[in-house]
């Protein structure tokens, strides 16, 4: 079986074709549970998130905030493992149609195997990952795996990324690229950074890839203003934390991650 | 005073062996980063490259070194311990006797040349043991820079005194609760404020491992520590060593003995890793030993993870070496036979901690006494002939509370002969 770049690409495409910015929404697989993960991830689907992303959580996560470290250290003392996550991905897809990347730290796929980590994703149905540390220079074993087997590869950009760095970044992805909105890890933030637009601005030049942005965008009026300069707006820690709130409640953790995803999308449909 | 200036105190590698242009001894290394921090590693990487050719920067490092640190430091004999080391030749190098009390502050202050350089006002490091937090709270007092130092929660328990000792020098020191809650902990911590801050900040990174090029720059920092004892041993000793040994956690001080004793073939590398309760135990530290290939804390090395690449915690007596990764170069020496990694455990560590202090009036380091425990079974293999350089890389002071609670000296003044072993 292939990955779904191709359902990526057109999911991405169709937001664009309505004017409007596609939500993203970031789960870690595992928690607090496989199943209730799986429940969490589907139901952010329901409630209007275009794309998901799966995390696949790792024991050092340099890039995360508290709250999805917090989240990643209950998946892992539950025991997960990657079949777990390949299996999150599987039945998140299989139940919503969405198109589901996986997104994680480069340690666990380069130990894994990279052709068997890329074919076992695209098996279970999923459209590409994310891997925030590895560096363009270290991923050509990597992309050929992923283009392979019909799977995006998104790498992140920075504000401080310089142009002729963005141009060599974006050269090399495909799906989409991911803009962090600002120099920082992942959890919620007041205001929507400044950074963000001038760094989607200055990657559109240089490529045709949708620009999304993440980092720091947790409610429906930074989604809105997120929405009115890139191509998708990325959130996680905020649905994380959701989960969180409820833990002795997964339904209604549920109904919560629901209701913020409901919100968000309303949010990207009236920015512009 | 010219005939040691002449020598030079800095002196990076002059053959540029290794690592090549992407940071890369043999297999290992390279830069393993969010993009977000690239800039900034580029930026320290192209500030030291103009530095290592600028002779201002080498005499001024120089000076500090001479003039502040106490170098070059000493290297003792040691009869009456190496009686124990199957009757050879036991020379000690004395980086215990640097101000700050360890190896670390050569590195520390050559990074804070290379920060006021690159015009940045605040500087972050993660400490272990505490000595390379309270040798970059030295450096951060003595040239005005902010400090902030990221140690394990379990660290600053273990390790109160430095934890004391840093903010006496004006350092915030952060506990971190997350992980294991150790040195990797503190690694991990570091990058997050390092991520968020870094207009302003320099992480001034405490061994030869991490994103390149912090392997090969804290290693050039650290190198004047085998340059002086390579020239010490052979005007009192009249020879090469046969062995020279080195505890190795990150392996900075390893890095720092071994280096100038590289293109000597006939002498051994030898680095000694923490073994805990023993490799079996699964509470061990040796990364070298039982770890495998990986990427932690931005480069590819060995370390310690499970089948599925999440990393193992690791332990350790000894909060410095307290690891489940290493320097990239170590396991290139490892992989291509020219250096040498055994596992020495807590308790070998402990007993060569008590011996030394009680044959030769030095209390060293848990982490050095990793070291002198390698030293006593290399001295037992080479027998009388044998001559062996052992980098005393810090002193005990520090750890007196885990050796007091370890010998019971707190309990009563005779119970001590026996206890612990």
């Amino acid at each position: 079986m292939s990955g779904t770049i191709g359902l990526l690409n057109s999911v991405l495409e169709r937001a664009r074709g309505e004017n409007r910015a596609a939500l993203i929404g970031y789960y870690p697989a595992g928690f607090p549970t496989v199943d209730e993960g799986i429940g969490a991830a589907t139901a952010m689907a329901e409630g209007g998130c275009d794309i998901l992303e799966i995390g696949l959580p790792h024991s050092d996560p340099v890039l995360d905030g508290p709250v999805i470290q917090t989240a990643d250290d209950i998946a892992l003392r539950g025991g997960l493992r990657i079949a777990d996550v390949l299996r999150t991905v599987r039945e998140v897809h299989a139940a919503t149609g969405v198109p589901v990347l996986c997104m994680t730290y480069w340690n666990p796929v380069d130990r894994y195997g990279q052709e068997r980590f890329a074919a076992g994703l695209a098996e279970a149905g999923g459209a590409g990952c994310i891997l925030p540390d590895l560096p363009v220079e270290e991923s050509d074993r990597w992309r050929k795996a992923a283009e392979q087997h019909g799977l995006a590869t998104v790498f992140v950009v920075a504000p401080s990324s310089r142009d002729q760095r963005l141009a060599a970044i974006t050269a090399a992805g495909s799906g989409f690229v991911y803009a962090a909105s600002l120099m920082g890890v992942t959890g919620t933030r007041q205001t929507v950074s400044r950074d963000a637009q001038d760094l989607v601005r200055r990657t559109r030049a240089g490529t045709a890839l949708p620009v999304c942005v993440g980092l720091g965008v947790s409610n429906a009026g930074q989604a809105a203003e997120v929405a009115a300069f890139a191509d998708g707006v990325i959130v996680g820690s905020a649905f994380v934390q959701r989960m969180l709130d409820h833990r002795d409640d997964p339904e209604a953790g549920r109904a919560a991650v629901r209701e913020l995803a409901g919100e968000l999308a309303r949010g990207v449909r009236t920015a512009r | 005073m010219s005939d040691v200036m002449s020598d030079g105190f800095f002196l990076p590698d002059p053959e540029g062996r290794v690592p090549d242009a992407q940071g890369y001894f043999g297999a290992f290394g390279g830069t393993f980063i969010p993009e977000a921090l690239r800039a900034a590693v580029e930026e320290v990487a192209a500030e030291y490259e103009k530095a290592r050719h600028d002779p201002a920067f080498a005499a001024e490092l120089n000076e500090l070194l001479v003039h502040y640190t106490g170098r070059p430091s000493a290297l003792t004999e040691v009869r009456r311990f190496a009686a124990h080391a199957g009757g050879a030749r036991v020379f000690l190098k004395r980086e215990d006797l640097n101000h700050t009390g360890s190896h670390k502050i050569n590195n520390v202050l050559g990074q804070a040349l290379l920060t006021r350089r690159m015009g940045k006002t605040r500087v972050i490091a993660e400490t272990g043991a505490g000595q390379h937090g309270v040798a970059t709270a030295t450096a951060c007092a003595l040239f005005g820079l902010d400090c902030t130092i990221y140690m394990g929660e379990i660290d600053t328990e273990r390790q109160a005194l430095n934890v004391a000792r840093m903010r006496m020098l004006g350092a915030e020191v952060v506990p971190v609760s997350s992980g294991s809650r150790t040195l990797k902990d503190a690694i991990n911590e570091a990058f997050r404020d390092w991520v968020a801050n870094v207009d302003r900040t320099h992480y001034l990174f405490g061994t030869v491992a991490g994103p390149h090029p912090f392997p090969a720059l804290v290693r050039d920092f650290h190198r004047v520590i085998g340059v002086e004892a390579r020239r010490q041993i052979l005007e009192r000793a009249g020879r090469l060593p046969d062995a020279v040994a080195a505890c190795v956690g990150g392996g900075s001080n390893a890095i720092g003995l071994f280096h100038a004793f590289l293109g000597d073939e006939r002498v051994r590398l030898v680095g000694l890793e923490a073994a805990g309760h023993g490799v079996d135990s699964g509470e061990h530290a040796a990364t070298l030993t039982a770890g495998e290939p990986g990427i932690l804390h931005g480069s590819r090395s060995y370390v310690l993870q499970d089948d599925e690449g999440q990393i193992t915690e690791p332990y350790s007596i000894s909060a410095g070496l307290d690891y489940p990764g290493i320097g990239p170069e170590h396991a290139w020496l490892k992989d291509s036979g020219r250096g040498e990694y055994r596992p020495v455990t807590d308790d070998r560590a402990m007993q060569a901690l008590r011996l030394l202090a009680r044959t030769e009036g030095i209390i060293p380091a848990i982490e050095s006494a990793h070291a002198l425990a390698g030293a006593l079974d290399l001295g037992r293999e080479l027998g009388p002939d044998g001559l062996i350089l052992v980098n005393l890389s810090g002193r005990g002071d520090k750890d007196m509370d885990t050796a007091a609670r370890y010998f019971h000296l707190y309990d009563s003044p005779d119970t001590t002969e026996g206890a612990g072993a």
